[in-house]
């Protein structure tokens, strides 16, 4: 078992390490010639507004509460992905009403304009 | 001897992220690091061949859970985050009620008779599961998805306020 994850343990490994060698790459690489117009804060090209950490509207909150609901779903999602071949067209229809179900409480969060971008 | 030094590699990363986590001061470095303790722990899930475990703690611990966390603190922000998550001064009592704590766990652990279980691990967790779960469970799975759809009309009408009736 554990010799089956070997390769998801070195690839997160990987992950890890790669992003380093890049910014340590262009530490090396890049010329660096600071000027104070250079050194300020990015912010898509406009002069930053206010302090970083603001208070978000609850409005937002919305969006991480649809996003959990359909996290929760991808679990049931999964071990039907695995077996799908094995389970056949009953399973099929089984999860098709169980998306269904859940594109209703999508269906009235864009209703209700949690969606909205405020 | 494999398995031991990847339990060691993982309780090292655990625990070092756990720590980074309560000794950070601002908050929302603290819930990236209780995302990563939530991966490592999903590590120690798969050294037991718990795959599907794993997979679920990936999803709903790193993903919903510190999403949900990370929203809580930006939405109740008070003051200056970076010294959000700042010690109080109740060192000796909490030294007491975690020292209590360990030496509790420990013993119940030390002194507990363990019974090993003689099967052998199956070859696919997560097969079985989708088995059970689509022919044995269909009401029951149906059901989750009436139950998640309650709570995100809940939680919507909490947040939205529900719109009155004519």
């Amino acid at each position: 078992m554990l010799q089956q994850y070997s390769g998801l343990g070195i690839y997160l490994i990987a992950a890890i390490i790669f992003p380093f060698i890049i910014v340590f790459v262009a530490l090396i690489l890049g010329p660096k010639r600071p000027n104070p117009e250079k050194l300020t804060t990015y912010e898509c090209g406009l002069d930053t507004q206010g302090p970083t950490w603001v208070q978000f509207k609850i409005n937002y909150f919305l969006y991480a509460l649809v996003f959990v609901v359909f996290d929760v779903e991808t679990v049931f999602l999964y071990p039907w992905a695995v077996k799908f071949q094995a389970l056949g067209l009953f399973a099929f229809i089984e999860m098709i009403i169980f998306i269904a179900i859940l594109v209703i409480g999508l269906w009235y969060a864009w209703k209700e304009g949690a969606l909205e971008w405020m | 001897m494999m398995p031991t030094i990847v339990f060691g590699v993982l309780s090292v990363i655990i625990i070092g992220f756990a720590l980074a986590m309560v000794l950070s001061k601002n908050l929302v470095h603290s819930a990236i690091f209780m995302a990563a303790t939530f991966v490592g722990v999903a590590g120690i899930y798969l050294t037991l061949s718990a795959g599907f475990l794993a997979a679920v703690q990936i999803l709903i611990y790193v993903g919903a859970i510190s999403i949900l966390m990370v929203f809580g603190v930006m939405l109740t922000r008070r003051g200056d985050i970076s010294a959000s998550n700042l010690f109080n001064k109740r060192i000796i009592s909490g030294v007491v009620v975690s020292a209590a704590l360990f030496i509790i766990l420990g013993r119940l652990i030390l002194t507990s008779e363990w019974f090993p279980s003689s099967f052998s691990v199956p070859e696919s967790t997560v097969g079985p599961i989708a088995d059970l779960m689509m022919n044995a469970y269909v009401i029951p799975f149906e059901t989750a998805a009436l139950i998640l759809l309650a709570a995100m009309v809940g939680a919507i009408i909490l947040a939205k306020g529900a719109r009155r009736t004519r």
